[in-house]
């Protein structure tokens, strides 16, 4: 453990909680999950306020955001759901992931009565068939009732993730999933493309499908803007929408912060945090992460040295996926931008330099990853 | 050793018909080699000449037999080589003809044969492979008699490969073959037949002693080159280097010169003393001037210096091959190289790939153009690129090929010959089945495919070969390509004006298929001057974005992203779009690929 310094304490304003259970694991999932397994879940909540303790000190008097993500939070056991809930700091925003089927109106009450503000609950479609590929356990009708025990829960800041892309999903399916989910009103809307990573279950038995359908899918984001946009959603970043009702804020504070380049604590199995010059990552063990904490230890983690370029390179990787502009020209930061590329990528229409700051046009926001590549140097 | 004591001859034979086989037989024989020393083709001491089955670079061997010294001139066994071949010819008073039992007479036989006659060789005619199955000694031999008049009694029937009858081409060629005449008293003259590079002795001389001797130690002149060197030692090969006092007028045997540079001793010149040398030199000196050319590029531009140095070794050893620097846009730095032939460039290449490791990108090759400039000067033009976009005059080299094919596909090859822009010149029954066409053809249709073609269409039963004619009038285009608006140098091509379109549709398709969509459209075109012949366009990407990123992804990510930098670091740009080396590659090989 990194003995505290003047400088570390208390310098960091944003937490990520990981609870990494989930009913069943989706074949498409590469998070670190472990399923089932009740009887550990007290187990876990002990060992993760062990090393939330160990890391407090790190935390800022006022954190901002805290962020419960999963796994599946809302599948863990209550009791050891309830306790990890309690220790969390005081913030203004304090966000969870829930899938469907484990939103009962008690879970509801729960999250509520612990200062829960915002839930991101995952949809990710409408259509029965699809729901089957990406073998999920809710089904349309689950997604719907949900939403509702949430709101008569009295949650007003109420996030659906969807997918798009999955094997065998027309545009029509896109469209429909997308009605059905503005339907619900929603505060927020991510929408992932599905991404076949290497090694999952889901590739080795969709990998051919995805990619002999890849052509005509390749219109499927445009769709999702433009469906999006049209119903008066602001499309903030990459994957992620918002309702811009007048007064309040209704951006994900906690990803946005990240977005922006601010530095995290993770805690619980397989969690990542960024700390000025050093990013490290839980291993994903569930046993040893308990034994470790258990006997006192911190748990077995790896770290990534980021010097300032990386840490830079970075910032732009993650800010120019906002629709903000994105500050370039400020001392003291490293260079890594290639400025004939800008030049020329603005000439394309690809981005904007509005205020001097550098943002990408909605193509170039399409085409964000091979512009980001484009543009550094 | 007395002159009428000596045998100088070669084996000549078309490719895999077992010279280098019979040629080893011989040295087991003569017991100049051990059986524990006895390597498979020991005169090809190249790895590349073992694997291809052909000899590349001629050597002499020494041998003895029944009281008599033999010397074994080897020769290349490729039409790229023929000046070379004929420079081995001039040194011996007799050749050995190897014909295929199963085989019998191909193009190069011929070829072979015709120099031997044009050298007022006395040919022993043998069919070897008697052993094989589907041997036919007495087609073969019927051919050969045909082909050089005598009787079938006379050729000599072997397997090179089990030893059988072999001692019989020993006797023949000590009974047949006539001893030289060399004046020994004359001053001295010596032909050059081939030369080696030794990184510690300089260049070596393979020569063959007409009149009079030459003396360890004596200074010595190059006729033709005018370089003057001093024997540092003379010998003869048996097959390992044996030093001698002196070469005598008949004697074949190698010089050690301490020449530093192989382009100094050209092959067929003559050497003489310098004190009381001969006046005139020996006939058939000639510079041999490459006709295919292509450009070299390393794939890795960090690469090019380890190509200048490989070039330059391999010149040491290979005074035909050319090169001097070229830059492309799209390729960087690079060479372009000046060959003998398609067969001699493709030797170069994998001799730069597998003795120094290199990875390298080859453009089509072309042939030399000549071309008349608006002042009326002529000039040699080596790269399409360089070629004026409205010269007053093109011409380009004809050559005459003769291809011998089974008389069923006669049609197909006159079909493509025609096609080829070929000029018919001659039709000659062999055997009943078999037949030589001669036509007379652009160097450039046959760089191009034709040999694929040929074999294609013949199903691979035509055997070819072709000497340079001479250069005539054509009626030539310079097609460009164009990439985004931009000229992409290293795919210039010169096409005949018939065949230009054709050939760039073909490059345009290949390119739009092989350049990966960009962020937005990129017209590919294929023009002659400012006139578009053929366009495609790549369609812009719709979406290149990752859909997820938070907290935990981000390293990922930017693993990802260095990688997507990196891949754009191995592209080449071209008027704003980067195209990956393999587009090149691909389209760069659409004509190596017919040809294999």
């Amino acid at each position: 453990m990194s003995r505290p310094t003047e400088i570390d304490q208390g310098a960091i304003r944003h937490l990520y909680v990981h609870l990494p259970f989930c009913v069943h694991r989706c074949g498409y999932c590469d998070f670190v999950t472990a399923v089932g397994r009740q009887d550990e879940h007290g187990a876990y909540a002990g060992a993760l306020l062990a090393e939330l303790e160990r890391e407090r000190w790190r935390l800022a008097s006022a954190v901002e955001t805290v962020f419960v993500g999963g796994g599946t939070p809302t599948f863990t056991e209550p009791d050891a759901l309830r306790r990890v809930l309690a220790a969390l700091p005081e913030t203004s925003e304090l966000a969870i992931e829930a899938n469907p089927e484990t939103v009962t109106p008690a879970l509801a009450a729960l999250l509520h009565e612990h200062g829960v503000t915002r839930v991101s609950l995952g949809a990710q479609s409408f259509r029965p068939r699809l729901l089957e590929v990406l073998e999920r356990v809710a089904g349309p009708d689950d997604v719907r009732r949900a939403a509702h025990t949430l709101r008569n829960a009295g949650f007003d800041n109420i996030s659906l993730d969807l997918v798009y892309g999955i094997p065998g999903q027309s545009a029509a399916d896109l469209d429909a999933d997308l009605a059905d989910a503005l339907a619900l009103e929603p505060e927020h809307l991510s929408c992932y493309e599905l991404e076949a990573k290497p090694g999952t279950r889901f590739t080795h038995a969709h990998g051919e499908e995805l990619a002999s359908q890849e052509e005509a899918m390749e219109s499927y984001a445009e769709r999702v803007v433009e469906t999006l946009t049209d119903a008066g959603y602001r499309w903030y970043e990459t994957a992620n929408f918002c309702r811009p009702d007048s007064g309040r804020e209704l951006r994900a504070q906690h990803n946005l912060a990240i977005w922006r380049g601010a530095d995290y604590l993770g805690v619980g199995v397989g969690a990542v945090s960024t700390l000025g010059g050093e990013r490290r990552r839980n291993l994903p063990s569930v046993g040893r992460y308990t034994a470790a904490l258990g006997a006192g230890e911190d748990p077995p983690r790896e770290v990534e040295r980021l010097d300032a370029e990386t840490r830079e390179v970075e910032r732009l990787m993650l800010g120019l996926r906002l629709d903000e502009p994105l500050a370039v020209d400020a001392d003291g930061r490293a260079d890594v931008l290639d400025r004939d590329a800008l030049a020329r990528l603005v000439e394309r229409g690809l981005v904007e330099r509005p205020d001097g700051g550098v943002r990408l046009t909605p193509r170039g926001r399409l085409l964000g990853g091979a512009v980001t590549a484009e543009l550094l140097a | 050793m007395d002159q009428s004591r000596i045998r100088n001859f070669s084996i000549i034979a078309h490719i895999d018909h077992g010279k280098s086989t019979l040629a080893d037989r011989i040295l087991q024989l003569t017991e100049t080699v051990s059986e524990r020393e006895m390597r498979d083709q020991l005169l090809d001491s190249m790895e590349l000449e073992r694997e291809r089955g052909i000899t590349i670079k001629a050597q002499a061997v020494r041998v003895q037999w029944k009281g008599h010294e033999l010397n074994l001139i080897d020769t290349p066994g490729h039409v790229d080589f023929t000046y070379e071949v004929s420079r081995s010819l001039q040194a011996c008073e007799g050749a050995v003809l190897v014909v295929d039992a199963a085989q019998g007479i191909e193009a190069q036989t011929l070829a072979n044969a015709y120099l031997a006659i044009e050298n007022d060789l006395e040919i022993v005619p043998v069919v070897n492979k008697i052993d094989l199955p589907s041997a036919d000694p007495e087609a073969a031999a019927a051919e050969v008699c045909e082909l050089l008049g005598g009787a079938p009694q006379d050729v000599v029937r072997i397997s090179a490969k089990t030893g059988q009858n072999v001692e019989q081409v020993l006797d023949a060629i000590v009974e047949r073959i006539p001893p030289p005449e060399g004046i020994a008293d004359a001053p001295a003259r010596a032909l050059v037949f081939d030369s080696s590079y030794d990184q510690y002795r300089g260049v070596i001389a393979f020569v063959r002693v007409v009149d009079g001797r030459l003396a360890t130690g004596a200074p010595l002149h190059a006729m033709a080159m005018g370089t003057d060197f001093d024997a540092e030692e003379l010998g003869f090969m048996s097959p390992q280097r044996v030093p001698v006092e002196a070469l005598e007028a008949g004697e074949v045997g190698y010089v050690v010169t301490g020449l530093k540079d192989v382009s100094r001793l050209r092959v067929g010149d003559t050497l003489t003393t310098r004190r009381g040398g001969a006046a005139i030199a020996l006939p058939g000196y000639k510079d041999v001037k490459p006709m295919v050319f292509a450009g070299l590029f390393p794939s890795d531009s960090d690469d090019y210096p380890e190509l200048r140095d490989a070039l330059e070794k391999l010149k040491l050893n290979d005074a035909a091959l050319f090169y001097e620097p070229e830059t492309s846009q799209a390729l960087g730095f690079g060479f372009r190289c000046g060959f003998l032939g398609l067969l001699h460039m493709e030797i170069v290449r994998e001799r730069l790939e597998r003795e120094f490791d290199l990875d390298l990108l080859v453009t089509a090759p072309n042939v030399a153009y000549s071309v008349k400039e608006r002042n009326g000067a002529w000039v040699e033009v080596h790269n399409p690129a360089d070629m004026p976009r409205d010269p007053e005059e093109v011409q380009e080299p004809y050559v005459s090929a003769q291809v011998i094919v089974p008389k069923d596909y006669v049609g197909a090859v006159m079909e493509l010959c025609t096609e080829r822009r070929g000029r018919f010149d001659h039709l000659e029954y062999l055997s009943e089945t078999r037949v030589l066409l001669t036509y007379e053809l652009p160097l450039g249709e046959i760089v191009y495919d034709f040999y694929d073609q040929l074999k294609s269409r013949t199903r691979g039963y035509a055997s070819f070969d072709y000497d340079v004619a001479g250069f005539r009038d054509g009626e030539l285009a310079r097609v460009d390509v164009l990439v985004g608006g931009e000229q992409v140098d290293a795919l210039s091509l010169i096409a005949h004006r018939d065949a230009a379109y054709e050939r760039g549709k073909l490059l345009v398709e290949r390119l739009r298929e092989e350049i990966p969509r960009q962020m937005f459209d990129v017209p590919i075109q294929a023009a002659i001057g400012s006139r578009v012949i053929a366009r495609e366009t790549v369609k812009a990407k719709r979406k290149d974005v990752l859909a997820k990123c938070y907290g935990g992804d981000i390293t990922r990510k930017r693993k990802l992203l260095e990688k997507q930098k990196k891949g754009k670091k191995r592209m080449k740009q071209v008027g704003g779009v980067e195209v990956p080396q393999e587009a090149f590659l691909a389209v760069l090989n659409l004509d190596g690929e017919r040809k294999r």
